[in-house]
């Protein structure tokens, strides 16, 4: 059996209750998604964002969906979708790519929306952090969303983790819609540290005005199969955009980014630094394309991926692109999968230093160069410690989630 | 910008150098594609029982695909049905030309036209020919002097009826019928082309070289090329192409196969100059071909070379397949796209053994309104240790309404191996400009200045006699782009 099908038959059975858990900006997309989907089917290898996960047998246990609802302590900035005013209700679903079959299953599904919304010329100092926790006692679907909203001038950090509490099997969609309005500054981390048993399937969905900067840094540090989507689109003049990516697997996992910045304007800039460290049998991808449209001149962007396959079966793939239509540009990219270089190895280990423990700083300076760029002082601290700890293997529980203590 | 505009409104005038057609009688097949099309294609050559199996199987297995429609191009839609797939002008010669007075003067003019002579005499004397037209192969020169050293050089149809045992050994081993949908239809109803094998330890004295030439309308030309070094030996091997200028589109596709022994070293280089249809994008040559190189020996080396100027659409992925322990492996390319033009090139290397080394360099240039893409694959199998690769992509591009794309794939799956990629786009410096000008070298002539040193890493690998012609071209091909 396709595994689409229990998924059309689920929409079938739940569309009602779902709906009336949601709100009516959520539902007016719904049916629209759901025939969406219900006519592509998932993705199979030959579509090319898809060649390197294998989503219908990700999708194809049987799974319990959640619908339990939202737990937003009062902030200023976080709501649920459902008491927003209905012009910025009215955004739901405006950047998201409709004819993505994993967001159009998760626009079908997801009964409620996250909204973060910083007001115009509002900066944001602490930074504003959502969590969510993968909680069941049978092996569950969560399908969540968030709508980011930073109007003109605004400032944030904005931190979201992802955590798995119960040794379950856990399917998780995810889309993320981020607007940044004219002169708007995000910082944005998603850092992932579930099992084994979770897939995870996260698509992104950026769009800029004027002279903004965004920042997107993408870290997993354990996972079981994680599908990270990123989607930048830059609508006006003078913005930049970096994606930073930080990826760490091993036994038998496998990430795979993939991500698409569109510079459809003049004078917008872009950098992208991905890094991996495959080890055991895990499976790396990574696939990065930049599209400079007609018109959009004066572009200047740089793609960088680096990695290192640390075992015999660990498998790396990598298709960093580029899409140029514009001939007043500076685009560039760098890809290496590599090993670890054998003379520092040497000369740590002439000076007395354990190979594996030369090897463990190798690699900890490897992704150095991720984490260094994180503009946060206390996650950057944390996530420091949390990646040595990761590769001393040391890190198979979300550490300071408190349900796991 | 009035020096400018002078200068494109003389380009647009001047017309593809290669675009004259022969006129001389021409056989040619009914239109069409069918099991009859392919039997008589088989039986006008004579061939074997089992070659018309291996076309019957390849067109059967044909029947079965789709156009594939991957590619950064907008293939047209082709009507298979509405060209002949096959079509000889040495028709009136009862067998076949054997010495120079049965080949029609018509022909002979149109490859001295082509600065092909046929004649040994008047040849460079370092390269001997394989002049083929249409679907036939005109002339084999110093096919006599080769045999000497033992080595064949024919066309395929020839090496057919004469070693049929060696063709049987390596047609269709490195690139199978069923390895694409147009490797299918070459396998099916392809016709003449260039066979070569390199006896053990020798080292082939001259270049050789085949010229392809389209002449006869509603075609397509279908060629195969074998190329066998054996071990030890080495030869280098020289590709030419053109076709006459008409409206409508003409298939070419073509399929060559090289296989390469212990210690033995080939290299090929193509200067393709197809027609690439007008200023408006109407005609050209639609260039979509397969070629692969198995190094199966240790120590074996290949190097591609390609100078891609011409052809209304490019789809071409020189390969390789380094099986044997220590083999190496080059591509060098240079594709310059301009007006309509849209090429979809690059290659693949796979990593199989042990210690294995390939080196891409490709060099992409789009004016006009064209679209050139580089698409590369790099595998490195489980048990390619030490595998290294190092590529190159670089993409210039000479006007706002062209693109210059990069698609690269890498898929490793050994930890010992080094796999690099490193890609820029941008425009021409406008400092170098501005620097050739200040010492009164025109724009236009700095930006040839500018694009030959750019393009001079690939250039240099070519022969000699192909440098020069490939400079020249890259001039030609880029003219009028400024301004």
């Amino acid at each position: 059996m396709k595994s689409e099908q229990q998924y059309i038959d689920l929409y079938g059975e739940a569309a009602d209750i779902i709906k009336s858990k949601s709100c009516p900006v959520m539902n007016a997309l719904r049916d629209t998604a759901f025939e969406t989907f219900r006519s592509q089917g998932f993705p199979t290898r030959k579509v090319e964002r898809y060649r390197y996960t294998d989503v219908e047998a990700a999708f194809a246990p049987n799974y319990g969906v959640s619908l339990s609802p939202l737990t937003i302590k009062p902030s200023p900035y976080i709501f649920n979708l459902k008491d927003a005013p209905e012009d910025i209700a009215a955004l739901y679903g405006s950047v998201a790519d409709s004819k993505d079959p994993i967001t159009a299953l998760n626009t079908a599904l997801v009964h409620e929306t996250l909204l973060v919304h910083v007001t115009r010329n509002t900066k944001v100092d602490a930074p504003i952090t959502i969590d969510y926790w993968l909680r069941g006692e049978a092996a569950t679907m969560m399908n969540r969303r968030i709508l980011i909203l930073m109007e003109t001038g605004a400032e944030a950090t904005i931190i979201i983790n992802d955590h798995a509490a119960d040794k379950q099997r856990f399917l998780s969609t995810q889309v993320i819609e981020v607007i940044c309005r004219d002169n708007a500054h995000l910082d944005m981390y998603e850092i992932e540290e579930t099992t084994p048993l979770c897939s995870r399937f996260s698509n992104v969905y950026i769009r800029e005005g004027r002279d903004c900067s965004v920042k997107h840094n993408s870290i997993t540090l354990f996972n079981g199969q994680t599908r990270n989507l990123c989607d930048v689109y830059l609508q006006g003049e003078n913005s930049e955009v970096t994606l930073n990516g930080c990826a760490i697997a091993s036994a038998n996992q496998c990430i795979d980014n993939n991500t698409l910045i569109d510079h459809q304007v003049p004078n917008c800039q872009s950098t992208e630094l991905y890094k991996y460290v495959v080890d055991d049998k895990a499976v790396g991808a990574f696939a990065g394309k930049i599209l400079v449209e007609k018109g959009a001149q004066h572009t200047s962007s740089q793609e960088t991926n680096a990695n290192l396959c640390a075992s015999p079966d660990a498998r790396m793939y990598t298709q960093p692109m580029l899409e140029i239509y514009a001939d007043d540009v500076k685009c560039a990219h760098g890809s290496t999968v590599g090993v670890m270089d054998e003379a520092a190895l040497f000369y740590m280990r002439q000076r007395g230093i354990p190979e594996t423990e030369a090897r463990m700083l190798l690699k900890n300076a490897f992704m150095g160069q991720v984490i260094d760029q994180i503009k946060d002082e206390p996650l950057r601290a944390r996530l420091y410690v949390k990646v040595e700890k990761r590769f001393r293997g040391e890190l198979d529980k979300c550490e300071d989630c408190r349900l796991c203590k | 910008m009035s020096e400018s505009n002078e200068f494109v409104k003389k380009v647009a005038e001047k017309k593809y150098e290669f675009g004259f057609t022969t006129d001389i009688h021409t056989e040619i097949i009914d239109k069409g594609l069918n099991e009859d099309v392919v039997r008589l294609i088989s039986e006008k050559k004579g061939e074997p029982e089992w070659l018309l199996e291996f076309r019957l199987k390849a067109y059967r297995y044909w029947l079965t695909q789709q156009q594939p429609s991957w590619a950064h191009v907008h293939l047209p839609e082709i009507d298979y049905q509405a060209i002949s797939y096959y079509a000889d002008p040495t028709a009136k010669a009862k067998k076949g030309p054997n010495s120079l007075e049965e080949i029609d003067p018509e022909l002979m003019k149109t490859f001295d036209k082509l600065g092909i002579p046929l004649e040994e005499r008047l040849a460079l004397s370092g390269t001997a020919v394989d002049a083929v037209m249409d679907s036939v192969s005109v002339k084999t020169t110093f096919k006599e002097k080769l045999s000497e050293k033992g080595i064949i050089f024919c066309s395929i149809s020839e090496a057919v009826r004469e070693y049929p045992d060696l063709v049987k050994q390596y047609l269709g081993s490195v690139v199978p019928y069923r390895d694409n949908y147009f490797a299918a239809l070459n396998s099916a109803v392809f016709s003449d082309g260039s066979f070569v094998y390199i006896p053990k330890n020798t080292r082939c004295p001259m270049e050789l070289s085949t010229y392809f030439r389209i002449n006869a309308r509603n075609t397509g030309q279908f060629e195969r090329t074998l190329i066998v070094c054996d071990e030890g030996s080495y030869v280098s091997y020289l590709e030419g192409c053109t076709a006459p200028q008409r409206d409508e589109n003409q298939l070419h596709a073509a399929i060559v196969e090289i296989v390469v022994m212990d210690n033995a070293e080939v290299k090929y280089s193509t200067v393709q100059n197809w027609y690439p249809g007008d200023a408006e994008g109407k005609g050209g040559v639609l260039n979509l071909v397969t070629k692969r190189g198995e190094l199966r020996g240790t120590n074996s080396k290949l190097s591609w070379t390609q100078v891609e100027t011409g052809s209304a659409i490019t789809w071409k992925y020189p390969s390789c397949v380094l099986r044997g322990d220590n083999s190496q492996a080059e591509f060098y390319s240079v594709a310059v796209t301009n007006n309509h033009q849209e090429a979809d090139t690059g290659t693949k290397m796979i990593h199989l053994g042990k210690n294995t080394r390939s080196t891409i360099i490709s060099k992409g240039i789009s004016a006009g309104k064209s679209q050139n893409s580089y698409r590369g694959l790099v595998r490195v199998g489980k048990n390619a240790d030490f595998a290294r690769n190092y590529s190159s992509c670089d993409s210039l591009l000479l006007g706002s309404e062209c693109g210059a794309h990069t698609f690269p794939y890498m898929d490793v799956h050994n930890n010992t191996a080094t796999v690099e990629h490193e890609a820029t786009t941008s425009k021409i410096n406008e400092d170098q400009l501005m620097y050739c000008n200040q010492r009164g070298i025109s724009t236009e002539e700095a930006v040839g200045l500018i694009v030959n040193g750019y393009a001079k890493e690939v250039i240099n690998k070519l022969p000699m006699e192909f440098a020069v012609e490939a400079q020249k071209l890259l001039s030609v091909s880029l003219e009028g782009t400024v301004g």
